[in-house]
């Protein structure tokens, strides 16, 4: 929907990577207009009345009750306001939540993705195109897509909750252990994105990261699937991951600083 | 009623006569509201400095991954999680509610409405015991073998349920030990608070003459009592998930954790508008007396505070919009999610209208009472987005969420806090603060929170999620003009805890050394004002009579622009 509003907050900061993420962003776009509106005339008539009505020698304040009708009507008329933009807002809300959680369109690929302390699992159907056969491709912490494709996710858990997000799909996801969880996304994007746990998981969940790769064609991908299953792989997560932490403005002592620390940790478990 | 305010004018003299007390009677075993209520106050202040000594903690970890943060050490992921987990925890059941409405409400209650005590002064004592072993389960829990609680505030199963999930065997239980002495603490002291309004008021006070503060902590105390139900039964199942190996919150054993969340939640969300409403009250009193104005519709105002509290029963799965609760449930709950702006909206917008025609003086507490408007309307606007569920599908678990709360959660209970204190301190003392260390730390805490605070929606709008001891391990948040953002909110969080030694020094300097506070420093119309500064054991040496209500400033054809409650008219003297 950000063909007809798009100021762009939040794809600044993120790449909108997926078919829903220019609807997610508008919407933002959107509300911002609107409380950004209430915001400013709120706050705008506060400091009037600030600067208007301080305290001067000699002047009397107003005897002013609110409970007549006259004088209610100054608070009542912005609220009418107030709930008019409300059912607007709520109307906008429903049609996105509804096309991106509750309808599921027609999936041309599955993929599964499994929480567990302290990473993520991934399983991709193979040529066949279903899960569950022989020729399941799995890899850990490192998931492969293609672009401009519908895709339908399945989210397991093994131990705890954990949060299927991928900030630049606007995607965020509970799992739960005992259930299936079944959603899609389709990116329209290719790169190599961050995949999070957003749901806190006990003492790891600060290094419970993993990379989704969005491949721009069939090829591509191919390639990568042969070079997993013949061992040849090299890790677009780790490759991610070998950008390292960011220097900072100054230096900080740190315990290695060879290794990032998370990495270290996970080592000693 | 005047067969009731007899007997308590008796029983006030009663009290007058067995006046001297042992230090011990006094002081550590009081049945006196007035020290119950320092009582609460003191540890929630304490309570307050440890909270934001883990911010502190955690927030120089953010800053600079790795670094020994000074006066704390070396911050692990597993430390981290205790941190933010009990920092939660703490602000807002060890401070939020013991300040605003335990303190606050043992010593407004009975000095506003004017009787000589809280009705039931040992249920009251006995409520503040319980408090005080809460708070001290809960320190305790951050020494044992494994240390504390790593869950997050929230506690969701199955990583609370299992030791070997959360790997703090004991921390977990001794956590949730805590919270629900903490809960039983509360409605001890709800049960008093409610029935002392209901009960104890002056002769003449009709219940719209009762000040809107007493009104908003009898609504938040209705509010807690009638939510806390489920999560105290939550609690205890959590607690034989983890102590007695049920499966109540376990999948593994054919359990629920999705139960917990609702069960929480049920509770959580009235929560906020439980330490809410008190704050609202305390900044109605506080404009109405530094504009002489009287309050801009108080029925209006009472009832969308009853208003915001009936839906805010109905909202809770909005926490829960992608937790895996069936899709179509969302939309009913983003519409009951919005319709909370419209009494909350109604009431701001009294408030503002309350300023209209006023003499307006900005004096600190005003100040902190205005400042919570702009500071609260930010934390409404923001709710907007995280209430519309298409928005969660991005912002669940994000930095912007918790940049929301603490917009929200910062101006009621910091906020709230501070201008009760500025307000109220010279009945509470008889001394004055001082005004010119007060306006140093008014505006050295309002500026470096906003330099705290607004960073963290750019930040989750950048993706951000939360309970992550170090960011720059994700390549997509590892750039430095993130990092950069980060280290601003640090350092704004550094600047405004110096600011607090002010306050501190200030307090405790004003106490023992501050100007002698006359009877009514503001000239404020609530009965409070009308007895000595501190008020003396038994409070009112005659019982008052109420005539008017409780806002009655600027009256035209008055000669005082005040006309407080207990002043008869004209023609009866």
């Amino acid at each position: 929907m950000n063909e007809y509003l798009d100021l762009g907050l939040i794809s600044s900061f993120v790449p909108a990577a997926s078919s829903f993420a220019g609807d997610i962003d508008f919407l933002f776009d959107m509300i911002t207009i609107i409380v950004g509106f209430w915001f400013i005339i709120t706050l705008a008539t506060l400091f009037y009345f600030l600067l208007r009505f301080r305290r001067r020698e000699g002047t009397k304040a107003q005897y002013i009750t609110g409970e007549k009708h006259s004088e209610k009507v100054w608070t009542h008329y912005p609220h009418y306001g107030v709930i008019a933009f409300d059912v607007f807002l709520i109307g906008f809300v429903i049609v996105v939540w509804v096309n991106v959680k509750q309808t599921l369109p027609a999936n041309e690929d599955t993929i599964r993705a499994i929480g567990q302390q302290w990473s993520w699992s991934f399983v991709h159907t193979g040529e066949d195109g279903k899960l569950d056969t022989e020729d399941d491709v799995n890899t850990v912490n490192d998931l492969h897509v293609i672009k401009d494709k519908t895709y339908h996710f399945e989210l397991q858990s093994r131990d705890v909750l954990h949060n299927f997000a991928v900030p630049a799909f606007r995607l965020r996801q509970d799992t739960i252990p005992g259930r299936t969880i079944k959603g899609w996304f389709k990116p329209t994007e290719s790169g190599t994105f961050d995949l999070q746990c957003a749901e806190i998981c006990g003492r790891g969940h600060t290094m419970m990261m993993a990379a989704i790769t969005v491949h721009p064609d069939q090829q591509s991908y191919d390639e990568t699937m042969d070079a997993i299953r013949s061992g040849s792989y090299e890790s677009h997560f780790e490759k991610k991951r070998q950008l390292g932490p960011v220097p900072l403005p100054f230096t900080v002592s740190k315990t290695d600083k060879s290794t990032p620390y998370a990495i270290e940790l996970a080592k000693s478990f | 009623m005047g067969q009731q305010s007899e007997s308590i004018v008796h029983e006030a003299e009663v009290h007058e006569a067995h006046h001297e007390q042992s230090f011990l009677m006094k002081y550590i075993f009081p049945l006196d509201h007035k020290m119950i209520g320092f009582q609460y106050m003191f540890t929630g202040l304490f309570m307050a400095a440890i909270g934001g000594y883990f911010a502190y903690a955690f927030r120089m970890q953010l800053a600079f991954p790795g670094a020994e943060v000074p006066l704390y050490g070396f911050v692990d992921p597993a430390n981290y999680n205790m941190l933010v987990t009990n920092h939660g925890t703490i602000m807002i059941f060890w401070v939020a509610m013991p300040v605003l409405i335990a303190a606050f409400g043992n010593w407004m209650i009975p000095l506003m409405i004017g009787c000589d005590d809280m009705v039931f002064p040992r249920l009251n004592r006995l409520s503040y015991q319980v408090f005080l072993v809460s708070a001290l389960v809960l320190i305790l829990s951050f020494f044992v073998e494994g240390g504390g609680f790593g869950g997050a505030w929230t506690s969701y199963p199955p990583l609370s349920a299992a030791a070997e999930y959360n790997l703090t065997n004991w921390g977990a239980s001794l956590w949730l030990l805590a919270v629900a002495l903490e809960i039983v603490a509360f409605l001890l002291g709800g049960i008093n608070f409610i029935t002392t309004t209901m009960n104890a008021r002056a002769p003449g006070m009709g219940m719209m003459d009762i000040p809107i503060v007493i009104w908003m902590i009898n609504i938040a105390v209705i509010l807690f009592m009638s939510s806390v139900g489920p999560l105290v039964a939550g609690a205890v199942m959590l607690f034989f998930d983890q102590r007695l190996g049920t499966s109540f919150f376990m999948p593994s054993g054919g359990g629920d954790p999705l139960l917990w969340q609702h069960l929480f939640w049920f509770f959580g969300h009235p929560e906020v508008y439980v330490v809410l409403l008190p704050t609202m009250g305390i900044v109605a009193d506080i404009i109405t007396v530094f504009s002489r104005k009287k309050l801009f519709g108080y029925r209006t105002i009472l009832y969308t505070a009853f208003g915001t509290g009936g839906l805010s029963f109905i909202v809770w799965a909005h926490h829960q919009f992608i937790a895996g609760i069936d899709p179509r449930m969302a939309n009913v709950f983003v519409i009951t999610t919005i319709l909370i702006s419209i009494p909350i909206a109604e009431m701001v917008f009294s408030y503002i209208a309350t300023l209209y025609g006023g003499s307006i003086e900005f004096s600190t507490p005003m100040l902190w009472a205005l400042s919570f408007l702009v500071s609260f309307l930010i934390g409404g606007v923001t709710g907007i987005y995280l209430g519309s569920s298409a928005m969660d599908i991005y912002f669940h678990d994000s930095y912007f969420v918790v940049a929301h709360f603490h917009y929200t959660f910062f101006p009621i209970t910091i906020i709230g806090m501070f201008a009760a204190i500025t307000f109220w301190f010279p009945k509470m003392f008889g001394r004055m603060l001082d005004e010119t260390l007060n306006k140093i730390h008014f505006w050295g805490t309002i500026i470096p929170f906003n330099g705290l605070f607004l960073p963290l929606f750019l930040v989750g709008m950048a993706g951000q999620h939360r309970r992550i001891a170090d960011y720059t391990q994700y390549p997509d948040l590892a750039s430095p003009d993130l990092q950069g953002i980060r280290i601003f909110a640090t350092v704004s969080m550094v600047i405004m805890l110096l600011f607090q030694f002010v306050f501190i020094y200030n307090f405790f300097n004003s106490i023992f050394k501050g100007k002698k506070a006359p009877m009514n420093p503001w000239r404020a119309t609530t009965l409070e004002w009308t007895i000595p500064s501190p008020p003396p054991h038994g409070n009112f040496a005659e019982m008052p009579t109420v005539y008017r209500g409780p806002y009655e400033y600027s009256v035209p054809g008055h000669d005082e622009d005040y006309w407080p409650q207990h002043i008869p008219p004209k023609s009866n003297v």
